[in-house]
C-alpha cells in the first residue's frame, strides 16, 4: 500500500533555485499535493505552494508535475510508477516568488481590462428572463476556477514576454466569448462591440487555435472550439485573419 | 526602534474576500467610502468557491407559495428556535432581493422552463428555494462578486484614472491584529483604529488606518481533523474579535455535514453536496436499508414522509405528500450516519451509502451533479452513476461567532468592528440549514458594509489614531516564532523547540476525538487540559527559514487563533447540559427547553488584548449565560402553538 516515492521539487526564488531531491511515504489515494504537505511538516516545513481547497474547486495549486501543467490537489498519485521520479516545477509563464508559488499577477491586470458585463437598462432585479438553452453557453466559461493553467500553457506568452502586454490569454479571452454570448448583455447598445475590443485591444489575433489550453483545462471547458474559434469567426466579419479561415478548414475537414 | 510597517489610510477596512467580505466592500464603495479588501489568500479563491447545492431565497419561482414566512419558519426550525429571530427574519425578507442584485452584476443562474432563476429541493427547506448553477454555486457567488468589484474598479479608473483610487484588494495578506484605542485610557471605551499584519509573499508587516473594520473570515474548521474547510478556516476573526474585546456566542454548535467522502483517506471530509439528496439521492446501510425513516425525530414527525413510497412520491407530488427524511436538517442525518456506523451497519470504509445511481438516469445526474461525477471520478475511481457513494460525517460549519446587533451588523461592545458571514453568530441558532449561508453572506455582508461605511462617516474628523506601542506589540507577537522563546526554556520536553505542524495536528485529533459530533463532560474536560498544555507548547513553536512566503511561520501563527476558539467550543460544550443542533451531548441526550433561550457568550478572560497562557490550569475564556430576547409576537404567531409547545417554555409562550 505505501512506499518510498523520490520526487524532485524545485526550490528558490526570484534569483534563482534549483530542483531538490526528496524521498517521502507516499500512501494509496493520495495526490501530489498530499505528498507536499508530507514534506512541509516533515522536511521542509517551509517549503512554498499555495492551496486552498484541495478538492479542485478553487484553482489555486497549479504547478507542472513532470513538464505537464496540473492542479497538484487533482493530480493522484497512481497515475505514476512506483519507481518514477516525480518532479514538482512552478508554472513557467510567471515570475517565480518563492519554491512553487508565481506571481500571477499578469491574470489579475488582464481581468481589469475586459469590459464588465453591462446589465439591460430596461430591466430591473427579478426581471430578467432567460432560457436554460440560451445561458448555457456562457456557463461552460463561468465554470472556470482561474487556475491559469491555460494562461501558462499558451505558447504566446510561454517563453514570450514581449506579448504579454498585447495578449489577454486564453481564460480572458473566454471571459470577452463569454459576455458577448450573454443573453442580456447591453454591451452593443452603449457601443460596445465585444467582438472587435477582443481582436484590436485583447490579442486574439495572436491565438493560433493550437488548443494546448483546452487540453490542460481541469475544467474540461472547450476553450478553443467553443470560445476562441467563434470569437475569431465573428471578428472575422469585420476583419481578415487568416487563422479563422484555417480554423474552419480543419473543423471542416474532421465532419467529414 | 520603531518596526518598520507599510502605512495606508482607508475609510473601511473588510477582513476576508469571501462572499461576506466582497458583499461588504461593495457596500461600502457604493456608499462613497475607501474601501480596502484584505484577503489571506489570491483574491477569487474564497472558501466560498467551495459552496456547492445554492442560495437560499424564497423567490417562489418554481412554488409560489413559498414566501419569507415559510422561510423563516424553516430557518428557525432548523436552528432548534435558538436563532436571533430578528437575524433570521432579515435574512429570509432581503434574500430574494440580494440574489435578483446578483443577476444585474452578470450572475448566470440555471433557469425554470419559463425563464426565471430555478430552485431546488433542499434539507429543511419546505418548498424548492435555492437558486443554483449546476453544484458549482458558490464559485458562481465569487465570480459575480470578484467581476462587480473589477467593475467599479473601472468606473474608478475613468473618473480618476486609477483602478485602486476607492477600493483596493489586497491579496496574500493575513490580519493578526485588530488595533483598538481608548481615548480616555479605559479598556472599557476603546474603538478600532485599524489592523495590523504581514504580506505572505514578503512577510513584511503593515498597517491600514481605519476606523472601521468588518470580519468576514468565515469559520473554524481546521482545528478539526476531518473538515470539508479550505485552509483558510482558523478562526482568525473569531480570535481578532476575542482579542479586540468583543464577545463570542454560540460557539458549542459545529455543524457536521452528514455527507463528506471517507475513501481514499486523503479525500477525507471533502463536501458531498446536499444537492444529491435534493435532488432524488438516498441513504442505505450496509444491509441496503433506507435507514432515515428509523431516525425522524419527535419534532419533526408529522413533515416527513414515513415509508418509502410516501417519500418517493414527494419528488412528482410534493402537495400530497411528505417529505423524504433524507432531507432532514443536517444536525439529524449525520446523527443517523454517526449511529449507523456505530451499530455495525456501516460501509466498508466507515460511512454509509448515498446512492443516486438507482434514482436518476445517468445522464440527468452528470447535468445536475457535475463536479460530484468529476470529484468521484477523479478522486476515488468511482462513477457516481453507476455505483453508490461512500459518505460520513465531516466539519462544516460553525454556527457560533461574533455576538452582533442584528440590524447594523455591529460588533457588541467594540465600537468600529463588525461581523458577517460565518464568523458571525446568531442567525442559524444551533444548526445551519443548507443554502442559507450564501444568502447570509449577502444579506448580511451588505448590511456590515453599509453601517460600517455610515459609522466612518459619522466618525468624519474624529478618527482614534493607532497608538504606536500596539504595532510594536503586534509586530513582536508576529516575530516571536522566529525568536526562540524555547531557547533555555524548560517546559519544553527535552527543551527541543515544537514543531508547528504536529502541534496543529495534535489539536485536530484533540478536537475530533474529544469535543466532535458526540460529547460526554468527561473527555470535553479532557479536551481543555489537553489545550491548556497545546498553549503552552505552541509558545515555543520555532519555525525555520525566512519570512517570505513560509508556511511554517504563518501556521505558528494561525495556531493562536486555532487554540482560542477551540477553547470556546470546548468550554461552552461542556457548560450547555442538552442536546441541540449541532451540539450533541451523550450525557444529556434530550433537548431541554430551559436552554433554549440562552446564549452561552464567550470572552477574553484576561486583561484584552493580552495572552499570558502560561499556566495551563488557567484559561483564556470567560465564559458566561445571558437570555436572549423574547422573539417578537407577529413572528411567533407564525407558528402554530402546538408546534411552539416543543421548544418554547408554557412560562414564555403565557407571556
Amino acid at each position: 500500500m505505501s512506499y518510498r516515492g523520490r520526487f524532485k521539487i524545485w526550490r528558490g526564488d526570484a534569483k534563482g533555485g534549483a530542483l531538490q531531491e526528496f524521498v517521502v511515504e507516499v500512501n494509496e489515494g493520495e495526490v501530489v499535493l498530499d505528498i507536499i504537505h508530507r514534506l512541509q511538516a516533515t522536511q521542509a516545513p517551509d517549503l512554498a505552494v499555495r492551496w486552498n481547497c484541495k478538492a479542485g474547486k478553487c484553482g489555486s495549486c497549479s504547478a507542472e508535475i513532470n513538464g505537464r501543467p496540473r492542479l497538484m490537489c487533482m493530480t493522484r498519485m497512481s497515475v505514476f510508477d512506483e519507481s518514477e521520479t516525480v518532479t514538482v516545477t512552478p508554472m513557467r509563464t510567471f515570475p517565480v516568488v518563492r519554491d512553487l508559488v508565481t506571481d500571477v499577477s499578469f491574470n489579475y491586470t488582464k481581468a481589469r481590462e475586459i469590459p464588465s458585463f453591462v446589465p439591460p437598462p430596461q430591466l430591473g432585479p427579478g426581471e430578467y428572463r432567460m432560457q436554460q438553452e440560451d445561458v448555457g453557453r456562457s456557463q461552460e466559461f463561468r465554470k472556470c476556477i482561474e487556475c491559469f493553467l491555460c494562461q501558462n500553457v499558451c505558447h504566446v506568452v510561454r517563453d514570450h514576454e514581449e506579448n504579454k502586454t498585447a495578449f489577454a490569454g486564453p481564460r480572458f479571452l473566454m471571459r470577452i466569448a463569454e459576455l458577448d454570448m450573454h443573453p442580456l448583455d447591453a454591451a452593443e447598445e452603449t457601443g460596445l462591440d465585444r467582438k472587435s475590443t477582443a481582436q484590436d485591444e485583447h490579442g486574439l489575433g495572436y491565438c493560433n487555435i493550437t488548443k494546448c489550453c483546452t487540453e490542460v483545462c481541469p475544467e474540461h471547458i472547450k476553450i478553443t472550439d467553443n470560445a476562441l474559434i467563434p470569437l475569431k469567426e465573428r471578428a472575422a466579419d469585420r476583419k481578415y485573419d487568416p487563422l479563422v479561415w484555417l480554423g474552419s478548414m480543419i473543423r471542416r475537414r474532421r465532419t467529414d | 526602534m520603531t518596526t518598520q510597517v507599510e502605512r495606508h489610510s482607508y475609510d473601511v477596512v473588510v477582513v476576508g474576500a469571501g462572499g461576506a467580505g466582497l458583499r461588504a466592500a461593495i457596500e461600502a464603495r457604493s456608499q462613497g467610502m475607501r474601501t480596502a479588501v484584505i484577503c489571506k489568500s489570491l483574491f477569487g479563491k474564497a472558501h466560498t468557491v467551495m459552496a456547492e447545492g445554492g442560495i437560499a431565497a424564497s423567490m417562489g419561482n418554481v412554488n409560489e407559495n413559498d414566501n419569507w414566512q415559510v422561510h423563516f419558519r424553516d430557518t428557525m426550525r432548523g436552528g432548534k428556535f435558538l436563532n436571533q429571530w430578528r437575524m433570521a427574519e432579515l435574512h429570509a425578507k432581503e434574500a430574494p432581493d440580494r440574489v435578483w442584485e446578483l443577476e444585474t452584476w452578470g450572475a448566470l443562474f440555471d433557469r425554470t422552463k419559463d425563464g426565471k432563476i430555478s430552485q431546488r429541493n433542499f434539507g429543511g427547506h419546505e418548498y424548492p428555494r435555492l437558486a443554483h448553477v449546476g453544484d458549482r454555486t458558490g464559485l458562481e457567488l465569487i465570480r459575480t462578486l470578484q467581476q462587480k468589484i473589477v467593475s467599479l474598479q473601472q468606473e474608478d479608473k475613468k473618473e480618476f484614472g486609477d483602478y485602486e483610487a476607492r477600493l483596493k484588494v489586497f491579496q496574500e495578506c493575513t490580519v493578526t491584529r485588530i488595533l483598538t484605542r481608548a481615548e480616555s485610557g479605559s479598556a472599557a471605551d476603546s474603538r478600532v483604529c485599524g489592523v495590523f499584519g504581514y504580506v505572505r509573499e514578503s512577510g513584511r508587516f503593515f498597517v491600514i488606518e481605519a476606523p472601521a473594520v468588518v470580519l468576514a473570515t468565515g469559520g473554524i474548521g481546521k482545528s478539526f481533523k476531518v473538515p470539508s474547510n479550505s485552509w483558510e478556516y482558523t478562526g482568525d476573526g473569531h480570535a481578532l474579535a476575542l482579542l479586540a474585546g468583543a464577545q463570542l456566542i454560540n460557539m458549542e454548535f459545529v455543524q457536521f455535514h452528514p455527507t463528506g467522502m471517507v475513501w481514499p483517506p486523503s479525500v477525507k471530509g471533502i463536501l458531498v453536496t446536499e444537492s444529491v439528496r435534493g435532488d432524488g439521492g438516498v441513504l442505505r446501510n450496509s444491509d441496503g436499508k433506507r435507514f432515515m425513516f428509523d431516525y425522524i425525530p419527535e419534532v419533526f414527525k408529522e413533515k416527513y414522509a414515513q415509508d418509502e413510497a410516501e417519500a418517493d412520491g414527494w419528488y412528482t407530488a410534493p402537495d400530497t405528500h411528505r417529505r423524504p427524511p433524507e432531507l432532514l436538517p443536517r444536525d439529524e442525518v449525520a446523527r443517523a450516519i454517526n449511529a449507523e456506523v456505530k451499530a455495525g451497519h456501516g460501509s466498508p470504509h466507515g460511512g454509509v451509502f448515498l446512492d443516486v445511481s438507482t434514482r436518476l438516469p445517468a445522464e440527468e445526474i452528470r447535468r445536475r451533479l457535475p463536479s460530484m461525477h468529476h470529484q468521484f471520478k477523479e478522486l476515488a475511481d468511482v462513477d457516481i452513476t453507476a455505483e453508490p457513494m461512500e459518505v460520513g460525517p465531516t466539519c462544516h460549519y460553525v454556527m457560533g461567532g461574533v455576538d452582533v446587533d442584528p440590524d447594523t451588523a455591529a460588533a457588541t461592545g467594540v465600537p468600529g468592528l463588525f461581523a458577517a458571514g460565518e464568523v458571525a453568530g446568531g442567525m442559524h441558532g444551533s444548526n445551519r440549514l443548507g443554502g442559507n449561508s450564501l444568502s447570509d453572506l449577502l444579506v448580511f455582508g451588505r448590511r456590515a458594509g453599509l453601517y460600517a461605511a455610515t459609522y466612518a462617516a459619522e466618525l468624519a474628523g474624529s478618527r482614534p489614531q493607532v497608538a504606536e506601542e500596539q504595532i510594536e506589540g503586534a509586530a513582536a507577537e508576529a516575530l516571536r516564532p522566529f525568536s526562540a522563546e524555547y531557547a533555555g526554556n524548560t517546559d519544553t520536553v527535552d527543551g527541543r523547540p515544537e514543531n508547528p505542524y504536529s502541534l496543529h495536528q495534535e489539536l485536530q485529533q484533540t478536537m475530533n476525538d474529544l469535543v466532535g459530533i458526540i460529547r460526554r463532560a468527561g473527555e470535553m474536560e479532557e479536551a481543555l487540559h489537553r489545550l491548556a498544555d497545546l498553549r503552552v507548547r505552541s509558545r515555543t513553536a520555532v519555525v525555520e527559514g525566512h519570512r517570505q512566503f513560509n508556511p511554517g511561520w504563518h501556521l505558528a501563527i494561525d495556531l493562536r487563533n486555532m487554540l482560542l476558539v477551540s477553547e470556546c467550543v470546548a468550554r461552552a460544550a461542556l457548560e450547555r447540559t442538552e442536546s441541540r443542533g449541532g451540539h450533541t451531548r451523550d450525557d444529556y441526550p434530550q433537548m431541554d427547553r430551559l436552554w433554549r433561550k440562552s446564549n452561552l457568550v464567550c470572552e477574553l478572560a484576561e486583561y484584552r488584548g493580552v495572552i499570558t497562557g502560561q499556566d495551563p490550569a488557567m484559561g483564556q475564556i470567560k465564559l458566561t449565560r445571558r437570555d436572549m430576547l423574547p422573539i417578537r409576537a407577529d413572528l411567533l404567531a407564525l407558528f402554530e402553538k402546538d408546534e411552539l409547545l416543543k421548544y418554547l417554555t408554557d412560562e414564555e409562550l403565557s407571556a
